[in-house]
């Protein structure tokens, strides 16, 4: 068991630091960046909603928590280091208490989902009427809907003038976004994730096995809302500005199709959701032929009936049934499989 | 004295409008378990097709309380067929997909109508009440939610097919063991569901300038509406919508109509958070 | 597991592959003109006719014989009113497609997500957009009206035109709309009227119920709005079924931007107050010509409005510094520009004001009449004083920030 999960571990980091180097001569940079941007904030919602089956409808929520917390530090400190761990403690600490909130009161599914959304949207309607000089933290104006620009963006730690941006953000991001495919490889392989899964498959077995579900369910959406919130960092330092706009209903949307079509349940699919569906928005961008808001509806109807599973966990049970077709195993044991993929 | 009243008619058309948004989701959701995301286009899809109606010379009355209904109605009808008879019982499932199509819809419209606001004019003039000017729309519209509930008690209450609805929705296969085929049931609540956003939509139309993304602005609140209700269909959506008319109004009369509506939000989380289930599983229990 | 990866990185080749697909036409010698407007999403109102009226600008600049000698070819980004792709397509514009100018941005919002972008890439920028003032950035021309321009000339017109002095002002919550009041307040004041009370509005509010109450018990004799989109355009609505039109007169400074009034029925919209640098109702042969060649190239003129002529206007203004400075290079068509270059558009001449890097321009006083904007009175050629309060790029080139104009 050890030595396979070393063994899986040096796979992920050999594949990650291939990618990290290959991809920047297929895809520009500057591209590439907000793309695993997404990737990360895929991947936040994936741990949370496929691996502990919490529907979270409100990751956007985090998402621009991070990003706002990251820019109202950036301009009072004037250096980066601090906000970025500002940008993941923030959303964090919501999250738990929001978390202990819910789950502490029994809520589950449908009125989970209300009580995220709900959240979402308080938090998008107050960022939006602060354009007024009289919302200030610290030196930093809210600004409403036109959000904040022009906040210090990320340096090297102790030197406010060296900026990393361009390529260099790039492999800072990249390099975040592998540790915390890492981390959550690590959490996943542990007790703890674990007995995350067992909860999603059963809470009441669960927590007649003695396990403290409702605990366990707060930690892990905290975990869930650090990642987005990070992911929240690295987009406001990609971005160079942020706006109400990262709260809204459909950027919630959006986190939400990303994982149904990457494939629920696995590590890999939220991010190819992510980046894949993000980077034919840039394409669509470039043409004015269709309504682009039409294609994303009818790949989200079109996935949710002919391919629920998404992507990832359908390719590789079409690959398993190629390569094992002489010992195939029950139709239970393969989507057993592709879950834990 | 005169604002009193006319504080009272704003907050009796509040709780009016928000029935009247939340009617046909309340149906969808409360006998069929669908949460269909997509009400909101609904909607504003009876909004267009009260406009197009009214600029080809319909009467604006006929428009919005037979046409925009039906043709709405029929959309329902064939989404149904398409995509949400594949998912009963799947209730995230059919979040996602009407969620989608909420999504598709506004690109369709977008491309058929452009994303220029549109709207037609109130058929109903203002009048006064002592020093202040008041819409008199807003009692077409108090009247509309009052004939709408009356209507939708007394068919699921006192009506056969209303009672073979109910049958089918608590236990589908004793009613299909009686012969009452549940997807016919299903298809038609659907229906008479989707009909009611698009009368919903096509009743509000006159007062909103229209877009293709006008339906965003109900769906969150008709949700919260629909969940705070509770299982009982009629007795949730009035005293949830009638929380969240008082709160609303109460603030933004008070305050700001920003600090109403997040009022309203913040007063969602409370309510849901003491009664997880919503309202009617501590009050009135067993009712409709 | 491993095919997993394979799979993966399949994928991604195949989305490599789909990047590099061969630009037409990009022959070396023609000036790239980059153009970043959101022509789908919820502000394509907006960004549609923008987009039309650069390709007319540019077609008749091309049509010309281009600018020394040179063809323009256009590269456009539709941002889908998305602020994150602004960032992406500006990065896109500067790096990929090495444009030599780039006119765009709607919001204040999308103008600040590229202005930096653009700055540091030193890439000459256009926003070309009625917009709350105060940018001070050498690297930036901006051609549209500011609020002092407007408000200056709006409120004495409609205190005089309502015939009292008490006001009441509902702003759309949002940098423009705040600013914006702020103005209108203190020319208010200074033509010895009253405010009564300001209310922000979020733009997704669309029920003004309570707020027409409200603005009964005030009793004002004028309410300004400053109401901005499609949700702010139901408070019209709500007005004029409330039968308040007829009883307290109204004055816009955004109604009409995006040819609002021609949503409103003429009941709901017929005298309603505005001030603008253009109306399809101006009567001069520049914009009779002009509403020719936009009906030529698109079959009808109706589509277009204040901020279309404003980008049109900035194309032309940019192309005639080409000409004069006799190249593209960025700092030769700055000089041509700061020396005070004018054109004459359809609404009238503009001018580029060298200190500020804003717009001289005609404000044109405007009642609503039959879904159209009837001119009044012409103030030529009005400065943009407020952001001359506090920008000047000749004595400090090195500025580069958006101005909070105190007032």
């Amino acid at each position: 068991m050890r030595g396979n999960q070393w063994r899986e571990y040096l796979w992920i980091v050999a594949v990650g630091v291939a990618l990290i180097v290959a991809l920047p001569s297929a895809i520009d940079t500057y591209t590439l960046t907000v793309l695993l941007v997404y990737a990360m904030l895929g991947l936040s919602l994936g741990l949370i909603w496929g691996f502990g089956g919490i529907l979270c409808f409100g990751q956007a929520a985090f998402f621009g928590l991070g990003a706002y917390a990251y820019a109202i530090s950036a301009i009072n400190f004037g250096e980066s280091t601090i906000p970025m761990l500002i940008a993941i403690i923030v959303p964090a600490a919501f999250a738990a208490i929001l978390g202990a909130m819910m789950f502490y009161g029994r809520l589950a599914d449908v009125y989970l989902g209300v009580i995220t959304l709900v959240v979402t949207l308080i938090f998008y309607r107050f960022m939006n009427s602060t354009a007024g000089p009289e919302y200030m933290i610290g030196s930093a104006r809210l600004g409403g809907f036109n959000g904040i620009p022009g906040f210090q963006t990320l340096n090297v730690p102790g030197y406010p003038d060296f900026y990393v941006w361009g390529d260099s953000l790039y492999y800072v991001v990249a390099v975040a976004l592998l540790l915390v495919f890492l981390l959550v490889t690590w959490l996943l392989g542990s007790s703890f994730g674990r007995i995350a899964v067992g909860i999603r498959e059963s809470e009441t077995r669960m927590s007649l096995m003695g396990y403290d579900v409702r605990a366990r369910k707060t930690v892990l959406f905290t975990v869930g809302a650090a990642i987005a919130g990070l992911s929240g960092a690295f987009f406001a330092n990609w971005a160079e500005i942020v706006t109400p706009g990262l709260f809204s209903l459909p950027q919630s949307a959006e986190i939400i199709i990303w994982c149904i079509v990457g494939g629920l349940g696995t590590r890999i699919g939220p991010m190819v959701g992510a980046a894949g569906l993000s980077y034919l928005k840039f394409l669509l961008g470039q043409q004015s032929l269709v309504d682009n808001t039409l294609i994303t509806g009818l790949i989200l109807v079109l996935f949710v009936l002919f391919l629920p599973r998404g992507l990832v966990p359908a390719i590789v049970s079409v690959a398993g049934r190629v390569l094992t077709r002489r010992n195939r195993p029950s139709r239970r044991l393969r989507v057993r499989r592709a879950a834990n993929g | 004295m005169d604002l009193a009243a006319v504080i009272l008619v704003e907050i009796v058309y509040a709780i009016a409008s928000l029935v009247l948004i939340s009617a046909g989701l309340a149906i969808v959701f409360g006998m069929m378990k669908v949460i269909n995301l997509a009400h909101g286009e609904f909607m504003m899809l009876g909004g267009y097709v009260t406009i197009t109606a009214v600029k080809a010379g319909v009467n604006i009355f006929l428009a919005m309380i037979l046409i925009a209904p039906l043709v709405v109605g029929a959309i329902g009808l064939i989404v149904e067929r398409l995509v949400i008879r594949h998912l009963y019982g799947r209730l995230v499932d059919t979040m996602l997909a009407t969620w989608g199509l909420s999504l598709f819809f506004v690109g369709g419209v977008t491309m058929i109508f452009g994303n220029t606001t549109t709207g037609i004019s109130t058929p109903i003039p203002g009048f006064p009440i002592g020093g202040y000017q008041v819409n008199g729309y807003n009692f077409f519209i108090i009247l509309v939610s009052i004939i709408l509930v009356i209507a939708m008690y007394a068919v699921l209450k006192g009506t056969r097919i209303g009672l073979i609805a109910r049958g089918t929705m608590q236990r589908a296969d004793m009613a299909a063991a009686l012969g009452y085929s549940p997807d016919r049931v299903y298809m038609a609540t659907f229906f008479v569901g989707s009909a009611l956003s698009g009368l919903a939509g096509a009743v509000l139309a006159p007062l909103v300038g229209l877009v293709p993304s006008s339906g965003g602005a109900y769906i969150a609140k008709a949700f919260i509406t629909v969940i705070a209700g509770g299982p009982a269909l009629v007795a949730g959506l009035l005293s949830s919508a009638g929380f969240f008319g008082l709160v609303n109004q109460a603030f933004a009369f008070a305050l700001s109509p920003v600090v109403g509506e997040v009022a309203l939000l913040i007063s969602a989380v409370i309510l849901l958070r003491v009664l997880p289930q919503g309202i009617t599983t501590r009050f009135f229990r067993g009712r409709l | 597991m491993t095919i997993n990866r394979r799979a993966f990185l399949s994928a991604s080749a195949a989305l490599a592959g789909t990047m590099a697909v061969p630009r037409l036409g990009a022959a070396a010698d023609t000036i790239k003109l980059g153009s970043i407007l959101d022509t789908s999403g919820i502000f394509d109102a907006y960004g549609k006719p923008m987009d039309m009226a650069m390709r007319l600008a540019v077609k008749e600049i091309n049509d010309a014989g281009g600018l020394n000698g040179q063809q323009i070819e256009i590269v456009s980004y539709d941002t889908q009113s998305d602020m994150a792709l602004y960032t992406q397509f500006g990065q896109q514009l500067v790096r990929r497609d090495k444009a030599d100018i780039v006119h765009g941005g709607i919001l204040s919002a999308s103008r600040e997500a590229i202005r930096q972008t653009m700055r540091k890439a030193k890439t000459l920028y256009f926003y070309n957009v009625l917009y709350e003032g105060g940018v001070c950035d050498r690297n930036i021309f901006i051609n549209g009206v500011t609020p002092a321009q407007q408000v200056e000339a709006l409120v004495p017109f409609a205190m005089e035109r309502a015939g009292g002095n008490k006001v009441y002002i509902l702003a759309a919550d949002y940098n423009y709309g705040q600013i914006t009041a702020n103005w209108i307040q203190k020319y208010v004041e200074e033509n010895g009227g009253e405010v009564v009370a300001v209310d922000f509005f979020p733009l997704d509010v669309a029920d003004f119920g309570s707020t027409i109450a409200k603005i009964q018990g005030a009793a004002p004799d004028l309410v300004i709005a400053p109401l901005v989109g499609g949700a702010h355009l139901s408070f019209f609505r709500q007005w004029a079924a409330a039968g308040m039109k007829d009883k307290i007169p109204l004055a816009s400074t955004t109604m009409g931007v995006g040819n609002e009034h021609k949503v409103l029925t003429p009941e709901e919209g017929n005298g309603i107050m505005v001030a603008y640098n253009y109306s399809q109702e101006l009567d001069t042969p520049a914009n009779k010509a002009f509403k020719e060649a936009w009906a030529e190239a698109y079959g009808d003129s109706s589509a277009i409005h204040e901020i279309a002529v404003s980008n049109y206007q900035g194309v032309k203004m940019w192309a005639e510094a080409v000409k004069k400075a006799g190249s593209t290079d960025r700092d030769a068509v700055i000089a041509a520009l700061e020396t005070g270059l004018s054109i004459d558009g359809p609404a009238g001449t503009v001018t580029v004001d060298p200190k500020t890097h804003h717009a001289t321009l005609d404000v044109h006083l405007m009642v609503v009449e039959d879904q159209g904007m009837n001119v009044v009175e012409t103030l030529p050629q009005r400065p943009p004083i407020d952001t001359q309060a506090v920008c000047d790029l000749v004595a400090n080139p090195d500025d580069n920030k958006q101005y909070e104009i105190k007032i």
